[in-house]
Formats: structure tokens, sequence, C-alpha cells
């Protein structure tokens, strides 16, 4: 089989011992990428961009590296990225008109991270604009499909992250997780996503979405892979106050000996609902029981706030988000609308309104109101209460068990334009991600079967803050159980 | 979910003023009925006793990280301004503010 050919099944991992062994150079896995973009990504519609040429010459530059003996795992590995990252020199458009014609100044840390560890930054992904959407839809570019089914939607606001990696288009990517952005997707698209803690990865030069929650992570094809990537980018960093002065384990080697034998799994009740689709409920329960038939202590347990969680994350999402889309205004960066003579405010308002879309400008009008004098005790102050309730939810959780686990999302993948009238859909959609958000916890999601329709179903495991050896081995040892 | 109706009415219009945002008069009444189904929604909270319970603002507590004050390089200029809308030498160039 061809590079080529090899190339849309391929691991990080494997692409790195290929690489370690000779087998292809780096140069010719970045051509195989090409290749795969150039022969699908027409379906798909993952990629807003990608710097082929760019691409080379840091394999080029790799391969003569590892000609000279350096053999780092991530050396001449091509990593595609959502388009929310600053990359110096390119172009960083968060899927937004509003950023036309940016081109980042500086690295965001992820990026000199990886570049550190000798991987190539290659393709910038599609998203919901400004990471504001469960589906990709709202892209102000294109239309991403979900490669399993091209008629449904790959999930948001990391879709083009997860539709790369599900079908074949990138060996992993990074995406970003806000209120389950990361997840929800690899959930839809039947891949690997997980959400470090809050404050484990660094958020410099990553374009600011909601600042209390948002958290870079990788999307990948098996739990090892997102190890790898976890491994490359997480720890403190001088840049972002968050980011918390605790060592980074060794995910990697964490995986090894990786057993669910005595695990205490708790399996949120709250999850498995009316509103849960019965195939999403049979193939999570399928695997929870596997786990427990390996040897893992399996209860159920409860998160009384659930049912809350979603209204607390628009509250406190939208106001965040607000403010920090602020700096969208037409002065320093982006295409400026509105004529001169009109003044400062008209520049503002006319520039806010032609370059941003619909959903993102409903959650600042949202996030605005929430904020304003008179409504920020009743809205925004009870929100933040309610965050408290639900961050004691898992606290009492994990008092009991080391990891919860339960449907990554209601239901699978839906069809393209399906919702567009549906205020309330990213709520549904993000019900059992977001108080992972909220909380500051980490989380994945690893594919778990797929339904009738052979859409994929997600399973979602949850690990205290900081807990992400404990979450990577617990998915690493259900994925060896399931045998996905 | 659509057939909510609201009893929460938000002024839009006077939102939008805050936001720096114009919408046109037909994305004003559609903007309306969406957020108040959202608002709606959210009004769900109200179910909850708060009384007493302290406000969570971050993932984990935050402390401020200080630093020696000590110039360090920043970002380069010209690439920096290269982004600029509208520039006059090294500085960003704007309407006038004030008369």
């Amino acid at each position: 089989m061809s590079l080529n050919s090899e190339f849309s099944t391929m691991t990080l991992a494997q692409a790195s011992e290929g690489l370690r062994n000779g087998t292809f150079s780096s140069v010719e896995l970045v051509r195989a990428m090409h290749a795969a973009i150039d022969e699908k990504d027409s379906v798909i519609g993952a990629y807003l961009a990608f710097d082929a040429e760019g691409a080379l010459a840091a394999a080029e530059a790799a391969d003569t590296r590892r000609a000279a003996g350096e053999y780092p795992l991530l050396l001449g590995i091509p990593i595609a990225l959502k388009d929310m990252f600053n990359i110096k020199g390119q172009p960083c458009t968060c899927a937004s008109k509003i950023l036309e014609g940016y081109i980042a100044p500086y690295d965001a840390t992820v990026i000199t991270r990886l570049k550190a560890a000798g991987a190539i930054p290659a393709g910038r992904l599609n998203m919901d604009e400004f990471a504001m959407g469960t589906t990709t839809e709202h892209s102000a570019f294109q239309v991403t499909r979900n490669p399993v089914d091209p008629t449904r939607v790959p999930g948001g606001s990391s879709g083009g992250s997860a539709a790369a990696v599900a079908g074949g288009l990138a060996l992993a990517s990074l995406g970003t997780d806000t209120g389950g952005s990361i997840r929800q997707p690899a959930s839809f698209c039947g891949c690997v996503g997980v959400k470090p803690s809050y404050g484990r990865v660094s958020r410099f030069g990553v374009v600011g979405s909601v600042s209390s929650m948002d958290q870079v992570g990788p999307i990948t094809k098996t739990v090892e892979d997102a190890a790898i990537l976890l491994q490359a980018i997480a720890g403190l960093d001088a840049y972002d106050q968050t980011t918390v002065n605790q060592p980074v384990p060794d995910y990697v080697a964490a995986l090894r000996d990786a057993s669910l034998k005595g695990l205490r799994i708790g399996v949120p009740k709250e999850c498995f609902l009316d509103q849960t689709d019965p195939e999403v409920v049979t193939k999570v329960r399928a695997a929870i029981d596997a786990c427990a038939d390996a040897g893992a202590e399996v209860r159920e347990i409860s998160l009384p706030h659930t049912a809350y969680a979603s209204a607390v994350y628009s509250v406190c999402a939208a106001g965040e988000a607000s403010a920090s889309l602020a700096r969208f205004d037409g002065v320093r960066y982006g295409r400026r609308r509105g004529a001169a003579e009109d003044g400062l405010q008209a520049l503002y308002n006319r520039t806010r309104a032609e370059g941003f879309g619909a959903e993102v400008k409903r959650r600042i009008i949202l996030g605005t109101f929430v904020l304003s004098s008179g409504n920020y005790d009743r809205y925004y102050h009870r929100a933040q209460q309610a965050r408290t309730l639900i961050r004691r939810d898992f606290e009492a959780a994990f008092a009991h068990c080391d990891v919860l686990m339960s449907p990554t999302t209601p239901t699978p993948a839906y069809l393209l334009n399906s919702k567009n009238d549906d205020a309330l859909q990213a709520s549904f959609d993000d019900a059992f991600t977001v108080a992972a958000n909220l909380a500051g916890i980490c989380g994945l999601s690893i594919p778990c079967g797929r339904t009738k329709a052979h859409l994929p179903v997600g399973l979602q495991v949850l690990a205290p803050a900081f807990g992400e050896v404990a979450l990577l081995r617990a998915a690493e040892a259900c994925r060896r159980e399931l045998g996905v | 979910m659509s057939d909510i109706k609201s009893n929460v009415h938000i002024d839009v219009a006077r939102v939008c003023e805050l936001a720096h945002i114009d919408l046109s008069a037909e994305e004003q009444v559609e903007f309306q009925s969406q957020l108040e189904v959202i608002l709606k929604a959210v009004s769900k909270l109200d179910e909850l006793d708060l009384t007493g319970i302290e406000p969570t603002l971050y993932g984990h507590p935050i402390e401020s990280v200080f630093r020696e004050d000590v110039n360090t390089p920043s970002l380069d200029l010209e690439q920096v301004l290269a982004n600029a809308p509208a520039r006059i030498g090294n500085e960003f160039k704007l309407p006038k503010i004030v008369e």
C-alpha cells in the first residue's frame, strides 16, 4: 500500500515510527497529507487553507535534523490547527470576516511548543465563527461535512479539526473546548477529543472566547496520539497567568499499563434521561458494562445540577465572550467599515455589524445584556453562583469515583441545516459537556460504537482537575476493552 | 422550543448601543424573539436557592502573577502596524474623536 493510501488511517504514533525507521520521510508524509486534502476536502470542507510550500519547507528541515541523528517523537509530524491560533506570518481568521487581512505577528505558546518539539503546523481548519456553535455551520466561509455521512454536521466549534482527523485528511489536530467544542465534534465524527483541565495548557496567542473556560486540546485518532500531543503543549507559561505550576506527567508512559481493574467509575444518571437518544444510551451503557466486566467498579451517581448547566453556561459564556470580542472594532486589525467622516462610533458599529456573523452578534448582545446595569445581579452573578454548585457536584462525585462516564452528547450527528431555527440547539448539544468547562475539570470523548445508521457514538470520560493521567488511562483501558 | 413565549423583555436596540453593533430593523426583530427564547430557558436558574453561595469566576482559584519590572522584547512594531486598517507613521489612524 502506498503512503498516500496509508495516510488516511495512519496514527500520529505510526507516522512517528515510520519516520524514525526511515520507512518514509517528512517530505513524503506532507505530500501524502496534501494529496489526501486534494482528493477529499472538496467534499468534507475541513480546511480553510493549507500552505503546502511552507509545510514542505519545514518537512525538509525536519528530514535534515533526522539525518543528523535527532529523533524526537513529533519531529517532522504535520499537525493541523483550528483557525484560532496565532501562527507567526500566517492569517488567523477564527472563521470570521472581521479578521480579514490579519497576519499574526507572533506564535501562540502552543505553536511555539509544537515547533520546539519539531512538529509542523500544517493547515488551518474550519470552525464556528469565534468558537460559537456546535455544528461549524456558523463559519463565515464554508460548510464542513461529517466525513462519516456528508449530509450531516461534523459538530462544533472544532468541526474542521474533527472532520480532518476522522476523514483521513490529518494525522492529528488541535482544537479548543469552551463548552464541549472538542469533545462534541470528536463524538459526532468518531474520533478522540481531549479537553485538558483549565490552566493545564496555555491560552496565550489563542484568540479568546470565554477566558475562564477555554482550553486547547488534541483531536486525534487514538488516545495515545492525544497523550503525545498533550505532553508537548501542556505546562506553565509565563505569558498566561491562568496556567498552573504543576509538573506535566509523562502521559504517554502512563498509558502502558492502563487497566480497568478496581477503577471506580461513576455514571451520572442525569445523562440517561428521555432527552438522550436510545441508541446512544445503548452503546454507552454497553461500553460501561464492558468496563465493569473487565474489573471496574461501576456505580450510578448524581450530578444534581446537570439540568442547570446549560443555562449557567449560556449566561457566563456570553458575558465573557462579549468582553473578549470587544477588541474587534476595526481599529488595529481586520477590515474597517464605515466612512471616516461618520466618526468613531460609526466605525465601531458598522465594522462589527458587517464583520460578525449572526450567531456571534446574538451572543455579544446576550452577553452585553446580562452584564448590563440592572441585569448583572439577576443573570450574571446568579449564574456564577450556580457555577459553584456545579463545581461542588463534581467534588462530591470525585470523592467516591476516579472517573465519570456518560454519553458525550444526547444524540449522534444530525442533518446539516436542520436546526437553524432552534435558538436552543447549541445548549442541547452541549448539555453533558459544559459542566466540565464550568468546573475546570478535564474530560475527553472516545468512540464507543455506531448507531444502526452507522453514526458514531461518543463516550465521555471526566476526571478531576489535573487528573489527565487517570483520564487518559481510563480511556485507553476502555478503548482496548472495546476494541475501538 | 421556538414556541416558548418569554416574559422577559430585552431592549435589543439599547443593548446594541452598549455592544457597539448596528443591527438592521429586521435583525433586531429576529434577535429579539431568539434572545427571549434563550432568556426564558435561562430563567430556569430562578429555581435555585443561591443564598450564601459564593460565585465561581474561574476553573481554579486565580492569583496575580508578578515578575521583575524589567523591559523585555515585545512584538515587532512593523509587523503589528502592518495589520492596521489605516496608519500614519507608527500610529493607528482613526476618525476624529474630539471636535
